[in-house]
């Protein structure tokens, strides 16, 4: 019957890996109505971490990046065609192309894209790129082929970051600019940032901090870029790497809690409505959510990681088909990786979550370590370089709040225990936007805009 | 087929890249690049190393979507 | 059954055939002490969070009462399996140079050929028999073989280093009460004899590299430096024997288990692709270590509500991890096809097995050969003859019959 948790009618919009792992798991969980997905890219649902780092090597072409099946899943695929607003009331997804889907329950997983160049003309430049679509990375790999003289990227988080790596490895000039004193201490705080400016300067990056670009240069074609500190450098390629911005425009009429820092959900992902009364019938999850944290004082977090899409889509598709009291709760800690500069860096947790930091196992020295995070005594989060194995370890404290410092005895007696400050910079200060974003505890859109940073 | 694997699992075990070197390459110590669109001859291989993950990160599987229009 | 006793009947040869039931009652009585001061712990959950807690020791010379294995050994340190981190990454890391990624990504794989012709070989030597011995006579020549050729030691100078092998695997048998500190010093003597002996065979490939191990090690300079005299003896050592101590057992077990469980048997026989999984299966069902006896806490650290001090002996029961039902459905059936499979079979962490992915092809490529060949295969003796060591466990012989044994 119509309704029914296993049956009548499901779209999900957004057909990335949150949608396609929510689909999988609709059907595991023996949902038999009608399923939808909407996806603005053409192409079906494909991986975006190998695009910063197997494409831009130039070892896996853009296009071969798509994502292996579970299970079957027995959908409509509406592909290549944007979802362009939501009426509550008549339950309709309404697409670009004028057509529109009709649903019992919806799944919001519209994710993000990359933040735009703010000056128009001069994103327009040709050799100008963003790296967030598998057409994004086709293109840019294709210029790096060519051999430019010089790239320049624009921010100094984990994807302007990878991309560094990556031209520097295919030997080529790179010089990254970041507003803020270090690559990834947006991310990882002060202490992670002064390893991450000895790696890049000593893989031959031009890395400078504290300085923007104020004018990409050329006429038509890039030639250079001024910066603020009154220097100018030659560029052909110029990457900008500030972050993303989520997909929300399309429920500006909706009456959702839906706004710049995405769709606010509730711990089962249904979401909110503007007056912050929970949905029942519509859902979010991946990039796009906004959600409570146990573990960060049930602050809304938004995170832009493939972990949490693929964790989120599963609680999502199994609340959307299961009644009240069978309902779970998504909890996972955050976690995500980077690879960069041939280091392997891993976090769990959440390191802007933070007034402290202790290196706890390994040494700055040698890039391989395990740095804990912790804040008013109590451990939330781990970063791991090159030391992968032992962080479900430091997991079980973030799960348990266990007390920071984590107590001595490492195995491997790292050089010193002593914890300094963690140096989180308020995010306004960087050129490139949070992976992970602690936005306060208000669901309300209008009210969450004016909500400062931190 | 088509391969994922999910790097928030992996530890650097490296299993995968012993046991099929031409999909599964370590990239210094612990980073793992893979090629997500495997050629045929190289299935068997794959199977294998997933099957050996110890952490059961890899995902092998036809092509999500393949037959979307 | 009072708990301090549990680990002696673990250990009690009488047990070997089938330790199993020992197994279930020490998960079901926790974390144990023994009246020798040492801990065991046989759940799952627990294992594996102590394989990844970085204040476990592997270093023996951390232990409140150092035993001979650690302390003395006439001046020769431990291999790598036996340290902490820096010295361990470091050593692992240049012997992993030579033998996988990311330097020497295709060896193993490189090496699919030559052991389906070992295979081969192997049971083309059946011929003429009808009652085959699948230790002697498959299990144990495989990996001896293989191991030879990958380090660089001579297959002829096994009957030597089978006796050294034989005396350091009794030297770090745990079994109490059988005057350990004097099959130690045993081991201790056996393990510097044969890392003289390797150690010459390394001396004899500088400048004159060949394309092996021991090779490798005396020859080439990473930019992390290289093995010294010393280091090369107790890393070709620790390989030789975990080389072929280990994998005939893994291959031994495989045979016994699908004779065990016929209908596996003919699925694996139609259905080759399922071995992969066939052979995780039998790590979790039937692991060749049994367990790593050799942790110790660097710190008081408590588990499921008992301490264990500092500096005690601790023993991680793998096997029996790898049967606990918190963690695997219906764990005491043999499944070829389970799904949740993540055993504890080479270990996890830092020090998970160096070998596994060696292990692993020559396993599948021998129990793939050996049920296509055989016919109707049937077990002389069942259970049969054990060897002794309660960590390395595994049948001394495995008779069978077969009408096509040696057809």
């Amino acid at each position: 019957m119509r309704g029914e948790p296993r049956d009548g009618r499901i779209v999900i919009v957004g057909a990335s890996l949150a949608g396609l792992r929510a689909a999988e798991k609709l059907r595991a969980e023996g949902f038999a109505g009608s399923l939808t997905l909407v996806g603005e890219e053409p192409q079906p649902p494909y991986d975006r971490p190998p695009l910063s780092k197997q494409v831009l090597l130039g070892k896996v072409p853009a296009e071969n990046t798509g994502l292996p099946q579970r299970r079957e899943v027995d959908a409509e695929w509406r592909l290549g065609v944007r979802a362009t607003g939501l009426d509550p009331f008549g339950k309709r997804v309404l697409l670009a192309d004028g057509e529109e889907v009709s649903f019992d329950r919806l799944l919001i997983a519209t994710g993000t894209r990359a933040r735009p160049w703010p000056n128009p003309a001069e994103a327009a430049l040709d050799g100008v790129f963003t790296l967030r679509t598998s057409d994004d990375a086709g293109r840019l790999a294709e210029r790096l082929d060519a051999g430019p003289r010089r790239v320049l990227v624009i921010g100094a988080g984990f994807t302007g970051s990878e991309i560094a790596s990556a031209c520097r490895e295919r030997g080529l000039e790179v010089t990254v600019a970041e507003r803020g004193p270090a690559p990834l201490v947006g991310a990882l705080g002060g202490t992670l940032g002064t390893l991450a400016t000895r790696l890049q300067r000593a893989h031959g990056v031009d890395l400078r901090c504290g300085v923007t670009v104020t004018a990409l240069e050329g006429n038509g074609r890039l030639t250079g870029a001024q910066f603020s500190d009154g220097t100018r450098i030659d560029a052909d390629v110029a990457v900008v790497a500030l972050g993303a911005v989520r997909n929300t425009e399309w429920l500006a009429e909706s009456g959702l809690a839906a706004g710049p820092r995405g769709v606010t959900c509730d711990a089962g992902c249904r979401a909110f409505d503007m007056y912050g009364i929970v949905t029942d019938d519509i859902f979010a999850a991946g990039d796009v959510a906004r959600f409570p944290h146990p573990l960060f004082e049930y602050q809304l977090l938004s995170l832009e990681h493939w972990g949490n899409a693929v964790a989120q889509a599963e609680v999502a598709a199994h609340n959307m088909v299961n009644p009240g009291p069978r309902r779970r709760p998504h909890l996972t800690v955050p976690a995500f990786w980077s690879s960069q500069f041939g280091l392997n860096i891993k976090s769990v947790g959440v390191p802007t979550f933070s007034d402290q930091v202790v290196i706890a196992q390994g040494s700055l020295k040698d890039a391989r370590l395990v740095a804990v995070y912790g804040y008013r005594g109590r451990v939330t989060a781990a970063v791991s370089v090159n030391q992968a194995k032992w962080l479900e370890y430091y997991q079980r404290l973030i799960e348990t709040a266990a007390p920071f410092p984590p107590a001595p005895g490492a195995a491997d007696r790292p050089e010193s225990l002593v914890p300094v400050p963690s140096d989180v910079p308020d995010p306004k200060m960087l050129s490139h936007g949070p992976t992970v974003a602690l936005t306060g505890h208000l669901p309300d859109r209008r009210l969450t805009v004016v909500q400062p940073a931190r | 087929m088509n391969v994922v694997v999910d790097l928030n699992r992996c530890q650097g075990y490296a299993q995968c890249a012993f046991l099929a070197p031409q999909v599964f390459t370590m990239h210094g110590e612990e980073s793992l690049l893979y090629t997500p669109v495997i050629a045929e001859d190289q299935d068997e291989r794959v199977r294998r190393a997933a099957a050996a993950c110890p952490v059961q990160a890899i995902v092998v599987g036809k092509e999500a979507g393949s037959g979307a229009r | 059954m009072a708990a301090d006793t549990l680990f002696r009947r673990i250990t009690d040869y009488a047990h070997r055939a089938d330790p199993y039931p020992l197994y279930a009652e020490l998960r079901e009585a926790g974390v144990v002490r023994q009246e020798d001061g040492s801990y065991l712990v046989g759940t799952y959950h627990e294992i594996a969070a102590l394989l990844h807690d970085p204040r476990i020791s592997s270093d023996r010379r951390n232990r409140a009462v150092p035993d001979e294995t650690a302390a003395g050994e006439q001046g020769v340190p431990p291999s790598f399996i036996g340290l902490d981190d820096p010295e361990h990454h470091r050593l692992r890391r240049l012997a992993m140079r030579s033998f996988g990624p990311p330097h020497t990504p295709g060896r193993i794989d490189a090496m699919e050929g030559e052991i389906t012709r070992i295979v081969k070989d192997l049971i083309a030597g059946f011929e003429g028999k009808k009652r085959i011995d699948i230790v002697d006579d498959f299990a144990y020549p495989l990996p001896v073989t293989v191991i030879c050729r990958l380090l660089g030691v001579p297959t002829e100078d096994e009957p030597r280093f089978r006796l050294w092998s034989d005396t350091i695997v009794a030297g770090f048998d745990p079994t109490p009460g059988e005057d350990p500190a004097e099959r130690q010093r045993a081991g201790s003597e056996a393990r510097k004899a044969m890392g003289l002996y390797l150690g010459e065979l390394a001396e004899k490939r500088r400048n004159r590299p060949s394309d092996d191990m021991l090779s490798a090690f005396i020859n080439n300079e990473g930019p992390d430096g290289r093995l010294t005299q010393l280091e090369i003896m107790t890393t070709a050592v620790l390989l030789l024997i975990a080389g072929h101590e280990t994998t005939v057992n893994l291959i031994t077990n495989g045979i016994l288990t699908l004779l065990r469980h016929p209908d596996e048997l003919d699925r694996l026989r139609s259905e080759p692709p399922l071995m992969p999984k066939a052979v995780e299966e039998l790590l979790r069902y039937e692991p060749p270590v049994q367990m790593l006896p050799q942790r110790t806490p660097l710190a008081d650290i408590e588990v499921l509500g008992v301490t264990i001090p500092k500096g005690a002996p601790l023993i991680l029961m793998l096997a029996s991890g790898n049967r606990d039902p918190q963690r695997f459905r219906d764990p005491d059936r043999f499944d070829p096809t389970r799904e949740d499979n993540q055993h504890l079979g080479f270990g996890s962490g830092m020090h998970s097995c160096f070998g596994a992915p060696l292990a692993r092809m020559e396993t599948q490529l021998a129990l793939t050969a050996l049920i296509q060949h055989l016919d109707k295969p049937r077990l002389v003796e069942d259970p049969p003859p054990y060897r002794r060591s309660p960590v390395l466990r595994g049948p001394r012989h495995l008779l069978i019959e077969d009408d096509r044994a040696g057809a």
